[in-house]
């Protein structure tokens, strides 16, 4: 919590915890702390920036899909994240920063992205195991969003938890398509699984105990469960699920624990998880800077539409052009 | 080489079309074109896929044919380069489309039923190609060069485009129509209409002759399910 020796700020904060607490929705024009803003403004900026930079690593298989039904699947899906990252500036957008600003951080390494988009697609079994498991794991992460006392923020999240789960769904379905077809695509299935595992119980961020911002974030109702809670919820999820796609998952460690009733697993590599963090994974620096590329290289036109939209506002005809820079 | 007929070539147009505006996810200048870009491939990759359906399997026809059995036309195969070549491809193609489209449209056969409902999606298609094409010639120095640049560079591959390839349309006529209206943009867009005849006059596409880039699209698109023969997706 904050501290203050200001009456007048410590009554406004006391009523906000108890709005809060009564569950009543936090909207753009209420009062808030600024902690609790800066908070949300981080949490949604980083949160669009990896829908952002997870177009990338499904992107990279768009043009190999190998049928027309999965490359309409993925182009779709694709342009969905792009939608998502949409929906989620504009939702930082109502707490008074701009989407430029986010980008100018996310550019410059100022604010992050989800650690998992720093992993390569090394094959199209890849494209299957990002759906069932990186859309599984934020699907777990956002569906407690949707109930965030935030208003803009969680009624972003309920369209974009629709979405995610179509997402988790098909991706699902293709590795259950590769398990049952050819040994190469069978072994395909497994190697992408054994690959992606890991990283995504690491989607979960750090353990409870490691986690300094979670106490705040749950108390202010923008986080509902800790990271520990929501990564043991998805590994209870996937193993029943690893079990019907024939598939297993590289954790020798997993036993069911009857007297808790979940599922035990092994230790995560946090070592590994923090060097990701650091921009030391497989892909952060080509990730980045082919956002970076993008953002560069388009400058011209992003200029082009604003001298545009500027002189079709000059003559006065409202006919002039609406503008998406 | 079997006798390409009639939707084969609209469903290779299509799907080439729209396979170089998905090499555009991730590379696009605004966000909302990341969105743009992706529907209009979405758009064509379905038109390609209900053509396809008319001839046969639809896999088979985009991933185990080779270059000299493709049948669309060299302009839909260029490479995306700038983001003006990629509107000013997308001004002369959607154009031609649409009013290829609404003739079609007038029959009775599936052809014409398809024409029908991609008609809309094609208005659409040119409707953001001619917003990007007034914005790039109007907007600043820089972006008029390019489009102009663009314009140019793509014009000698519009010709083929009324090389005859559905019995029954007046292509005369269709490409009079089609000149008209790019004339129209291209002027409202202070850019100047490319002053020499397309060199592209022949069927080239049409009948199965490339340019070279075309090949290296289909090694990329065909790799992986030719690399596993028989298998399901």
């Amino acid at each position: 919590m904050p501290v203050t020796d200001d009456p007048a700020t410590t009554a406004a904060l006391a009523r906000f915890e108890r709005a809060v607490a009564a569950e009543t929705r936090i909207e753009p024009r209420d009062e808030m702390p600024d902690a609790y803003r800066a908070t949300l403004v981080r949490q949604i900026a980083q949160h669009a920036h990896s829908e952002i930079i997870g177009m990338q690593p499904e992107a990279n298989w768009i043009t190999r899909a190998p049928s027309l039904r999965r490359k309409a699947i993925l182009i779709a899906k694709v342009q969905d994240e792009a939608g998502h990252g949409l929906y989620l500036y504009g939702a930082a957008e109502t707490l008074g920063v701009g989407r430029a600003e986010l980008l100018d951080k996310l550019h410059t390494g100022r604010q992050k992205y989800s650690s998992i988009f720093n992993y390569p697609t090394l094959t199209w079994a890849d494209v299957g195991a990002i759906g069932w498991l990186v859309d599984g794991a934020a699907i777990t992460n956002q569906v407690p969003l949707c109930r965030c006392s935030y208003g803009p923020y969680a009624r972003a999240m309920v369209r974009i938890c629709k979405e995610e789960s179509f997402h988790q769904r098909q991706g699902y379905e293709l590795l259950h398509t590769l398990a049952r077809g050819t040994a190469e695509q069978r072994a395909m299935a497994q190697d992408a699984v054994d690959r992606w595992w890991w990283p995504s119980l690491m989607m979960f961020g750090p353990p409870d105990g490691d986690s300094p911002r979670t106490e705040r974030s749950v108390a202010w109702r923008i986080k509902r469960h800790t990271n520990d809670e929501l990564r043991q919820r998805f590994v209870d999820i996937c193993v029943p699920q690893a079990a019907s796609l024939g598939l297993t998952l590289p954790d020798p460690a997993l036993r069911f624990d009857e007297a808790r009733g979940h599922w035990e697993f092994g230790a995560i590599d946090w070592d590994e998880f923090r060097a990701v963090l650091r921009g030391e994974g497989p892909c952060n620096e080509e990730r980045l800077a082919q956002r970076r590329r993008a953002h560069e290289e388009g400058a011209w036109v992003r200029e082009a539409a604003a001298a545009y939209a500027a002189k079709r506002g000059g003559r006065g005809g409202g006919e002039g052009e609406e503008v998406a820079a | 080489m079997t006798a390409p007929g009639v939707a084969l070539p609209l469903a290779d147009d299509a799907l080439i079309l729209s396979h170089r505006l998905a090499e555009w996810a991730g590379h696009a200048p605004v966000l909302e074109e990341e969105v743009a870009l992706a529907n209009l491939a979405l758009d064509l990759l379905g038109q390609a896929r209900a053509l396809y359906a008319m001839v046969g399997d639809e896999d088979a026809l985009a991933f185990l044919r080779n270059e000299r059995s493709f049948y669309n036309a060299q302009l839909t195969e260029q490479p995306n380069g700038d983001f003006a070549h990629t509107i000013a491809r997308q001004l002369y193609f959607s154009t031609y489309q649409e009013l290829l489209y609404g003739r079609l449209a007038t029959g009775t056969d599936d052809v014409a039923a398809l024409a029908a409902k991609a008609v809309s999606e094609t208005a659409y298609h040119r409707d953001h190609a001619v917003t990007w094409t007034l914005r790039l010639g109007d907007g600043t120095a820089v972006s008029h060069t390019r489009m102009q640049r663009a314009a140019d560079a793509l014009w000698r591959y519009t010709g083929e485009l009324f090389h005859p390839v559905v019995p029954g349309i007046d292509y005369a006529a269709l490409h009079a129509d089609w000149t008209a209206r790019v004339t129209a943009v291209l002027t409202e867009a202070t850019l100047t209409v490319p002053p020499f005849a397309p060199r592209r006059a022949g069927g080239l596409g049409r009948e199965g002759v490339h340019t070279e880039p075309f090949g290296r699209l289909l090694a990329e698109m065909q790799h992986l399910h030719r690399s596993h023969p028989g298998a399901s997706w």
